[in-house]
Parts: structure tokens; C-alpha cells; sequence
């Protein structure tokens, strides 16, 4: 029977079919569903686990490819960055059980810092690379990847997008699964200890294989063209194939090349795809990888063909395509104009809906303590990359910085030696914390710093999907196991202050705060209170006759529960958690609730 | 059968399963089905949209501006946001009761959702509900969600069948929560009739 699965689900069922013994990852949108799914359905036979970072699942899943398991290795294209380590090397060593990467695109950027390609990734590691246009089409790639990976023994990637992650389809999946039969590890130093002279050696043999994996590519399915032999022809891949199908059915028939493997490219398709075409136009989000390919293609062999996409300005570069985005640049390039839907006038200007911290979110009460704790005292911000980034929004507004995950601890590090006289604060998740942060402290410790980390531990990977993780005492295997505890961890490290506070306790919050900004060297306060996502509410928070309508609650912590009406602030019941920080905050103590009964 | 349907809310109203148990009840029916929907950051308290297609030629995950038979709206901004997703003749099913965004709060620029409803009602065919309302009959904010595909259902308009809908529902709601959603649907459903043009 059909399941109907999210693209992520898709791939993992493939994974699944394809015998997946070992399966790792990191979670981040529009990834994280892949881990999720494989460990929900049964799955007999195949290990699973959310490692601490991108670079660790790497890791862990080429050790198991080296003893001829097969190993899936999830993440979102920035934990790629940090698995590249691993990855470039991995790429001349090669593999022996089939290797598969998925490393998930997010054009728009819709939850992501960047918008980079993994595709250009691939071609950096000279590894190849499948780009699913839809959840039918992943679960066959991925499948199809992992047979690569074995026959051509190299770690092969996954690329899909947002659109195609987070689309859902009937996947017809086998009923049962049956996890690789494999021998073990079989030890070759010549093999897979990597030295200058392996790497010399592999590096010809890959570029060899290339031009192989490349011919292999061309006869694959997952290339094809549709539509008559038209002079005018169009070159879709991943999602933006899907757009170009929707916003053809508006124009006449014209020739579509789908392009499904970008490296090693399949030049000989490319090259029959494209006899008798005088001007292609090429349809792909994020980077013009492909009209590159083409584009080399056609000079190398001579052709006139003019080619039209990204380059020439005809694509936009960033954001997402969309069939409207398409329907436009077609019309310009047929020269047709399609039935477009009438424009609509006069619509009414519309609420903004920016994302925020939920009602009752402990980060909002540690943000507004150390706030007001530094009232009035030249201080820095430094965030991070969770849910508390909202903490730079009005009217918190307490992230001055953020880059990347874990280099809120170190940029205040940097701020600190450039500004002497200004507290640097750095927010880090406990997520994060054990992802990229723990590193930062060991720097600033050794190299003397003057800081004060805090560490918004909500006992989850809140931002994600609420994800176990070595803080959590819970793995992906459905072990209960020891909690790693940040607090020792950092005693361990050598910082001398710690203190481990609830943010909820408002006054001992800010007391905290103020005493550890005072003092030289390493500070670190552990705010510590669950993600209300995974908690019970509390009594609710009620707002009686003596609200004087001041709004400084609204004002200062701008909690969604607070609602102003009719000259008074009341909670919105189906929100307030009871948190207790506005009774907190109001000057006529006019909130009641778990606070101030 | 062809047919585009999208929900959308904000971020935390319950469109997700309300989205998953259309798309499971037109799969019921034998149809070919795709969704999307939005996860990740908009989730917290941010525009959402889930878009649903029903029929073998939709290749698009996401509905084509122009496209949508249906728009199921949790608040009446969301339908207006969402209004150049609407075909020509198509209806949109609204909850007329505002989610103000925390920056109203702060800013007061006095949204109470009025100009959105007014401006729906010279734009296009709507059913218009009142969660508030609907809300204290039904003793909880939590049915909503199915309570407006009962309205879905009532109106005919989905071209999904009632029986699919309910064996859907029962399927995606915890057990001791059935009765009440099933409730929630039949009221829904009783709404909808009333703008069934068939009946
Ligand atoms: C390199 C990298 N990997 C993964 C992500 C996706 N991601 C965004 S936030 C986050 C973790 C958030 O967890 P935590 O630090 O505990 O903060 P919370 O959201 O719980 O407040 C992750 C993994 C990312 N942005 N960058």
C-alpha cells in the first residue's frame, strides 16, 4: 500500500529499503524529518542516532562504511560546512558499504543563514551528487545512491531542497525491510590511513572514475527530456523541474531537458538532449551549477547555442522559483503570454507576523534579566543559532551579533579585544553548547578571556523539532542514558564561576547576572528551565481591576499572551503558560498567577 | 478529480492537521495527492500555508496563484495574504476572530481583522465563521481545526466525501478525543450546508 510521506520520510524509506545499517545526523530544517522517520518506522537491524554535530555523524557513519556497512548521514547544507572536514578527505580515501550524504538545500533562505549550493560542494569534493525534484523521485535516488556509492566505492550525496523535504506523497514502500548483510572491518593501512602519496595517487584514479560515473550518469533515468524537438528548449532541475511542468501546461508544446544528476555532469545526455536547440533557457534555484555545465559544454564542442538562465540576468539568483516566477520568464522567452490570474486591488494593508519567542518562553525572562541587570552598563550581545536568535527582535531586543552555531562565545572573545570597557555576553542553547560551543570556552579560557556565557538550557533542541541530545539523557536508540552535565563540563574545563539559575525566578536572575559581570575572567550562568513545548503548563496568568493600563509588560517583554484592550492588558488563556514574568514586571502588581499567589 | 485546497493560519492554530487529514481522506478516495506545508522558523507565531493537490497533472508542490477551489483561512489576514492563490469562482472558508501579531501590541495600529472581512466579502465567495463563538459552544479552542473541515465537508465544495473525512479524522486524533472531534465536525458540517448549493 501507498504511504503518504513527507519527502523526508521518502528518503528515509528508501534508506530503509536500500538496507541502511548505520544512520546518523545532526537536525536542521529542513532535514531533520529523515533520522526522525527511520526511527519511527521499524527498523530491524539499522542503528540510529542524532550525533553531537555534522561533523561527528560524518565521522561515525564512514566508519561504518569502511567495514562495508551501509551508513546514511543526514544534515542541512550549513552542517555540511562543518562536516567538511571529514567529507574532503573522505572523498580520496573512498568507502567499501555504500555511503550516502544527504545534505538539504534551503532556497529563500526560508530557515537558514545561508543559501548556499550543495551541488558545488559535490563538484569541490569531486564526489557525486543526485538532486530530487519530489518525494516520488528521492526515494528512488536515494536508493539509487547508495548502489553508486558501493559500485564506485566513494560517498555520494543527496541534495533536496526545502520544497521537495517538505512535500508529501504516496511512497510505495516495501511492507518489510531488511537491513545489509556485510563482512566487517578489514584492516589496510594502505587503504585507509590517508598520507600525501595515497592522496596523490586517488586523486588521478577520481578524476578517472569521474568521466565513468559521468558516462553511468547519462544513461540514468533520472535524466530525460520530454516535449517535441523544438529549437527554443528549456533545462530544469530538483523542484524547479516541477514549476517548469505546472507553468508549461499554459504554453505550447517546447522541449524539457531534466537534469538530475549535476557531478559529475552527464555530458553525453546533455549533448543529444541539445542537438538541434539554438537557445536554452535553464531553470535551477540557488547557484547556476548547471548552466555552468552547459555553458563549458557548448564551448568545448563548438555549439551555437545561446544559453539563458541566471547568468545573463534572466533568473534571479536568490530566493526561491516559483511556477509564477517561471510563468514570466517563459511568456519573455516563447514569446507567448500565458493566462496569468487577474491582479487584485486595493487589498488592506496586512498584520506583519515576524516569528517570535512563544508565550512563556524561559529564554525571553534570561534575555530580560540580563537586560535589566545592564541597564545603563556598555555591554554586547553576542547570539546564537536557536530559537533564542528571536531574542533579537523589539522589544527584547538582545542579540547585537549572530553567525553561526557556536560563534556567539567566540565573537565576544573578538569584541572583547577590540572594546575593553564593554561586558561581552555571549547566549549559547545547550544544543549548541554541545555542537560547536564547548571548543569557545576552552579558548577563552586559555587565552584569558573576559566573558560572561550563558547557556539557555531548555533541556531540548527546541528550534528544530525538540531533538534529544547529550543534555537530554535520552538517545536516538530509545535508551535512557547519562545526562551530560554542562555545569561539569565547564568545571571541568577550568572556569572558576558558575552559577545555575532559573530565569523564571526573576529576581535571583538579575542578581546573578549583575555579580557575574563584575568579576574578571570566564562567567558562566546556566539558565536553566524546560522548553514550554515539552512541559505542562502552569497556573495561568490573570490580570485583575488594578491594571492601569501603563502597558510596560507589552512594553518590555512583549510576550504574545499579553493582549491590550479596551484600556486594560488581559492574557490570552490558550497562550499564557503562567511563566509568571509580566506579574513580575508590572509596577502595580495587578497580574496575578503563579507569581503572586 | 482536479481540486486545490490550501489552509492557512498562523503558526500554532492547529492548519497542519487539518491539512494532513484532507490529504490522507482524498488518498481514501482513490486520488492522486500532494501537500506541503510550512516547518521551521514561521512556525513560532509566523504566517503559515499548507497546500494541497488533488489529481494526476499537479506537478507543482506548492497551489499556483489562481489555482486554489478552496481556501481554508484560521484568520482573516491569512486569507487575504493568501487571496491571489483563489481561482476565479472559488470560495474561501474564514474565521473571522483575529490572532493580533505580538507587534500590534506594541504598535497599535488598531487590527482587529474588520478591514480583512469587509475586504473578503467585495473580493470573492465566502463562508464566514466565528471561532469566539464557535469555540464556547464547542467548551475548547482545540476541536476549531475540525470543526472547519465539517464546514469543508457541509459545503460541498472539496469534492471529498464526508465518510472519508470522519475515517480520517479517527484516525489522526488520540483515541479519547474522537467523540468530541466527531461533534466538532457534525456542527461544522451542519454550517456548511447552509452555503451548499446543491441542497
Ligand atoms: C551547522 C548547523 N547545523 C544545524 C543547524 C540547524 N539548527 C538551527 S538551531 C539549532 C539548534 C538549536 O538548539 P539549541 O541550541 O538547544 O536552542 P533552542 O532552539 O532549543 O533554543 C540547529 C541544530 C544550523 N543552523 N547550523
Amino acid at each position: 500500500m501507498k504511504e503518504y510521506v513527507m519527502g523526508n520520510g521518502a528518503i528515509a524509506l528508501g534508506a530503509l529499503a536500500a538496507g541502511v545499517n548505520v544512520a546518523a545526523g545532526y537536525p536542521g530544517t529542513p532535514s531533520s524529518e529523515i533520522i526522525e522517520t527511520i526511527a519511527k518506522h521499524p527498523h530491524e537491524g539499522t542503528y540510529i542516532e542524532w550525533s553531537v554535530n555534522e561533523k561527528a555523524a560524518m565521522e561515525v557513519a564512514a566508519g561504518a562504511a569502511y567495514s562495508g556497512a551501509r551508513a546514511l548521514v543526514t544534515m542541512k547544507q550549513m552542517g555540511l560546512n562543518v562536516a567538511s572536514d571529514p567529507l574532503m578527505s573522505l572523498a580520496y580515501v573512498g568507502v567499501k558499504g555504500g555511503m550516502v550524504v544527504v545534505s538539504a538545500d534551503d532556497p529563500g533562505p526560508i530557515s537558514s543563514q545561508t543559501e548556499q549550493d550543495t551541488r558545488r560542494f559535490a563538484d569541490f569534493a569531486r564526489i557525486p551528487v543526485f538532486d530530487p525534484s519530489s518525494p516520488e523521485e528521492a526515494f528512488e535516488m536515494i536508493q539509487a545512491a547508495f548502489d553508486y556509492s558501493e559500485k564506485y566505492k566513494t560517498p555520494v550525496i543527496l541534495r533536496p531542497t526545502t520544497r521537495v523535504c517538505h512535500a508529501y506523497a504516496g511512497i510505495d514502500a516495501p511492507e518489510s525491510f531488511a537491513a545489509k548483510q556485510y563482512d566487517g572491518f578489514e584492516k589496510d593501512p594502505g587503504r585507509w590511513v590517508i598520507f600525501p602519496k595515497l592522496s596523490y595517487k586517488n586523486h588521478g584514479l577520481i578524476e578517472q572514475r569521474n568521466k565513468d560515473i559521468a558516462d553511468d550518469f547519462s544513461g540514468c533515468k533520472f535524466n530525460f527530456t520530454c516535449g517535441p524537438a523544438t529549437e527554443k528548449a528549456v533545462v530544469a532541475s530538483g523542484v524547479s523541474y516541477a514549476y517548469v511542468k505546472e507553468s508549461l501546461k499554459a504554453f505550447p508544446d517546447i522541449k524539457l531537458i531534466k537534469a538530475g544528476t549535476a557531478f559529475p555532469f552527464p555530458e553525453k545526455f546533455m549533448l543529444g538532449a541539445l542537438e538541434g536547440v539554438k537557445e536554452v533557457i535553464c531553470f535551477e534555484e540557488l547557484s547556476p551549477y548547471i548552466e555552468e555545465q552547459i555553458l563549458k559544454l557548448i564551448g568545448r564542442n563548438h555549439l551555437g547555442i545561446k544559453v539563458r538562465g541566471k547568468l545573463d540576468g534572466t533568473v534571479p539568483h536568490n530566493g526561491e522559483l516559483s511556477v509564477s516566477i517561471v510563468t514570466d520568464i517563459l511568456s519573455d522567452f516563447t514569446g507567448i503570454s500565458a493566462d496569468k490570474p487577474a491582479d487584485i486591488s486595493g487589498i488592506p494593508p496586512l498584520p506583519v507576523r515576524p516569528p517570535v519567542l512563544c508565550a512563556g518562553c524561559p529564554h525571553r525572562a534570561s534575555f530580560y534579566a540580563v537586560k535589566q541587570a545592564m541597564k545603563g552598563r556598555k555591554s554586547f550581545f553576542c547570539g546564537d543559532i536557536g530559537c533564542y536568535t528571536l531574542g533579537n527582535a523589539a522589544p527584547l531586543e538582545m542579540v547585537d551579533t549572530c553567525l553561526c552555531m557556536g560563534a556567539g562565545i567566540t565573537i565576544a572573545q573578538g569584541l572583547h579585544r577590540a572594546d575593553k570597557d564593554a561586558v561581552c555576553f555571549a547566549f549559547t542553547g545547550d544544543s549548541t553548547f554541545f555542537a560547536s560551543g564547548m571548543t569557545g570556552v576552552v579558548n577563552a579560557l586559555y587565552n584569558e578571556a573576559d566573558m560572561v556565557l550563558c547557556v539557555l538550557d531548555n533541556s531540548t533542541t527546541a528550534m528544530t523539532g525538540h531533538q534529544p541530545h547529550p543534555g537530554t539523557g535520552r538517545n536516538m536508540m530509545g535508551n535512557i542514558v547519562d545526562k551530560v552535565d554542562i555545569a561539569k563540563v565547564l568545571e571541568g574545563m577550568g572556569v572558576k564561576k558558575i552559577v545555575t539559575v532559573d530565569p523564571l525566578d526573576y529576581p535571583k536572575a538579575v542578581q546573578t547576572v549583575k555579580e557575574c559581570a563584575d568579576l574578571p575572567g570566564v562567567k558562566a550562568i546556566i539558565f536553566k528551565s524546560p522548553c514550554i513545548a515539552i512541559v505542562k503548563s502552569g497556573k495561568k496568568c490573570t490580570v485583575s481591576d488594578k491594571c492601569i493600563g501603563c502597558k510596560k509588560c507589552i512594553r518590555e517583554i512583549g510576550c504574545p499572551a499579553l493582549i491590550f484592550e479596551n484600556g486594560k492588558v488581559r492574557t490570552d488563556k490558550s497562550l499564557c503558560t503562567g511563566c509568571g514574568l509580566c506579574a513580575a514586571v508590572c509596577p502595580v502588581n495587578a497580574i496575578g498567577g503563579n507569581a503572586n499567589e | 478529480m482536479n481540486k486545490d485546497i490550501m489552509v492557512c493560519g498562523v503558526g500554532g492554530q492547529g492548519t497542519v492537521l487539518a491539512s494532513k487529514i484532507i490529504a490522507a481522506a482524498a488518498m481514501r478516495e482513490g486520488n492522486t495527492v500532494h501537500s506541503a506545508e510550512t516547518i521551521g522558523m514561521a512556525q513560532r507565531g509566523g504566517s503559515v500555508t499548507s497546500h494541497i493537490r488533488v489529481g494526476e497533472q499537479s506537478y507543482s508542490p506548492l497551489v499556483p496563484p489562481g489555482s486554489a477551489d478552496i481556501i481554508i483561512a484560521f484568520e482573516p489576514s491569512e486569507a487575504v495574504r493568501n487571496i491571489a492563490y483563489l481561482k476565479a469562482g472559488g470560495i474561501a472558508v474564514v474565521n473571522t476572530s483575529p490572532v493580533r501579531p505580538v507587534t500590534e501590541s506594541l504598535h497599535n495600529t488598531g487590527y482587529d481583522g474588520s478591514k480583512m472581512v469587509e475586504f473578503l466579502k467585495e473580493n470573492c465567495s465566502c463562508i464566514f465563521v466565528d471561532s469566539d463563538e464557535i469555540n464556547e459552544k464547542l467548551g475548547s479552542a482545540k476541536f476549531f481545526n475540525v470543526f472547519l473541515l465539517g464546514v469543508l465537508a457541509g459545503s460541498g465544495k472539496s469534492g471529498i466525501g464526508k465518510d472519508s473525512l470522519t475515517a480520517e479524522i479517527k484516525k489522526f486524533v488520540p483515541e479519547k478525543f474522537i467523540d468530541v472531534n466527531l461533534a466538532a465536525f457534525e456542527a461544522g458540517y451542519e454550517k456548511g450546508t447552509e452555503f451548499n448549493a446543491d441542497k
